[in-house]
């Protein structure tokens, strides 16, 4: 089954997605990566206004290609996502609610993730083409000097993700590798 | 001696760049099939066809397969008949790399210090050039876009002489065990056995460029390409880390020999963007 979830996410649909769900998600995301969540984190720890609003939101952890003319965005697949984990667990207490990434989370972010009631999920590294197709506007709306690492608003429609870590602490990664380890 | 100009260059390596993200070789196509018909896991099975989606909408919309258009390295072979003629040899493989990183609309992926600074270069250079000379009065290069994700599961160790065949299986599966998710699997693992520390990484990396499903050339070698995969595709890992039987398409082996106190195993970790294509001026 197929879960269609929007974004901003509600405890509501946090409550309902569960390790291993299939969601197709629609609404505004952010894309932030390492650069980005550098300044992100040192500007909370100055205590300055963020240039986006975290409440709620998902950050998708991606640095696209460029757009060619006339189309939204270049291909935009999900980076490793364990590289933005020293900064996660404060974004996660300003109320980011979801992260779309690949790959292992530390056990800090995933006590973080239990704790602040939040979700992780994974989109299918290397289908950068594919993931592109979902993502309906895009424009810069800060670090602007950082390139392919900038923060991007994406309005996405039915965007395909895995939900790899539940609010609960379930994680895919476990589940589904001990069902299929032969060795 | 036969005169090459570096306009040559360019404009051979600003189209190699840009193809070679765009296209991904017939083998590596043909093993994510394979793997599809083989995988059991239904959601294994679901990754690989938007896996083979993915590598299909690049190629129809001229789009890189992957946003990580990764690091521009090169092995060219230049032939000893060979004079470059309007320029300099590295700055002609950098320009066309500017040009087909700007005009093939990829990411730009390279700062300029890894400490300090960390700023983006803003035109993905510089490459990485591999340099062999070769008798003959040609060019021949093969690009090899390299993404971050992958390379940074890559592992190097000096083993022990007495390590022997089990110390370097080990040392493999639990390479790619730690990797797990990371590097994007299926993924083709790249192990050079031998040499001195520079010389494992690199035919390591040399050996990502090994057709899908040829072997090493000394039998001894060949099966334990074999072994090694199916040890690999037994520890569960499977399609993005999400559990299956493909956790890799293949296990490529390059050998060089050692010292006689020596055993360096350089292991490079390749998603199934398995990019590299090839030109011969």
């Amino acid at each position: 089954m197929i879960k269609h979830i929007t974004t901003p996410l509600t405890p509501e649909t946090i409550n309902s997605l569960q390790a291993g769900d299939k969601v197709l998600i629609s609404g505004i995301i952010y894309s932030a990566r390492d650069a980005a969540h550098k300044r992100l984190f040192e500007m909370i720890k100055k205590g300055e206004k963020l240039p986006i609003q975290l409440e709620g939101q998902i950050i998708y952890y991606v640095g696209p290609c460029p757009a060619k003319p006339g189309t939204v965005i270049g291909s935009a697949g999900p980076t490793t996502s364990g590289r933005m984990d020293a900064y996660t667990p404060l974004l996660l207490e300003k109320g980011l609610k979801g992260m779309i990434g690949k790959g292992f989370r530390s056990k800090e972010v995933v006590d973080a993730i239990v704790k602040n009631e939040a979700v992780y999920f994974g989109a299918i590294g290397g289908a950068g083409a594919l993931l592109a197709d979902s993502i309906k506007s895009s424009k810069i709306v800060a670090f602007d000097d950082l390139g392919p690492e900038a923060i991007y608003e994406f309005k996405v429609e039915n965007f395909p993700a895995i939900v790899i870590i539940d609010k609960y602490g379930n994680d895919l990664y476990k589940i589904g590798v001990e069902k299929y380890r032969e060795i | 001696m036969r005169e090459i100009h570096v306009d040559q260059i360019i404009s051979a390596v600003e189209r190699l760049c840009i193809d070679a993200n765009v296209k991904l070789p017939e083998d590596v196509k043909a093993a994510l099939n394979r793997a599809l018909e083989k995988e059991t896991s239904p959601l294994g099975k679901e990754i690989l066809s938007d896996i083979i989606k993915n590598y299909q909408i690049a190629e129809e919309k001229d789009l890189a397969i992957c946003q990580d258009t990764g690091f521009a390295v090169f092995f060219v072979k230049l032939g000893q008949d060979v004079r470059i003629v309007g320029g300099n040899f590295s700055d002609a493989i950098n320009e066309g790399v500017r040009r087909g990183y700007k005009n093939g609309y990829l990411r730009k992926s390279i700062v300029n210090d890894p400490l300090i600074y960390r700023k983006n270069t803003g035109d993905n250079t510089p490459a990485i050039i591999h340099l062999e000379m070769v008798p003959g009065d040609k060019i021949h290069i093969t690009f090899a876009p390299k993404g971050g994700g992958s390379e940074n599961m890559s592992a190097l160790r000096m083993l022990k002489p007495a390590d022997g065949v089990e110390g370097v299986k080990k040392f493999v599966l639990e390479t790619v065990r730690q990797a797990g998710p990371n590097p994007c699997p299926p993924i083709v693992v790249g192990v050079g056995i031998g040499g001195t520390i520079e010389v494992a990484t690199l035919i390591a990396k040399k050996a990502l460029l090994r057709p899908i499903g040829e072997h090493h050339p000394m039998p001894e070698i060949a099966k334990l390409e074999k072994e090694l995969l199916e040890e690999v595709n037994k520890l569960g890992i499977g399609p993005q880390g999400f559990g299956g039987k493909t956790t890799a398409l293949a296990v490529n082996i390059e050998t060089f020999p050692a010292h006689i106190a020596s055993l360096p195993v350089a292991i490079n970790i390749q998603c199934h963007v398995a990019r590299h294509m090839e030109i011969e001026i």
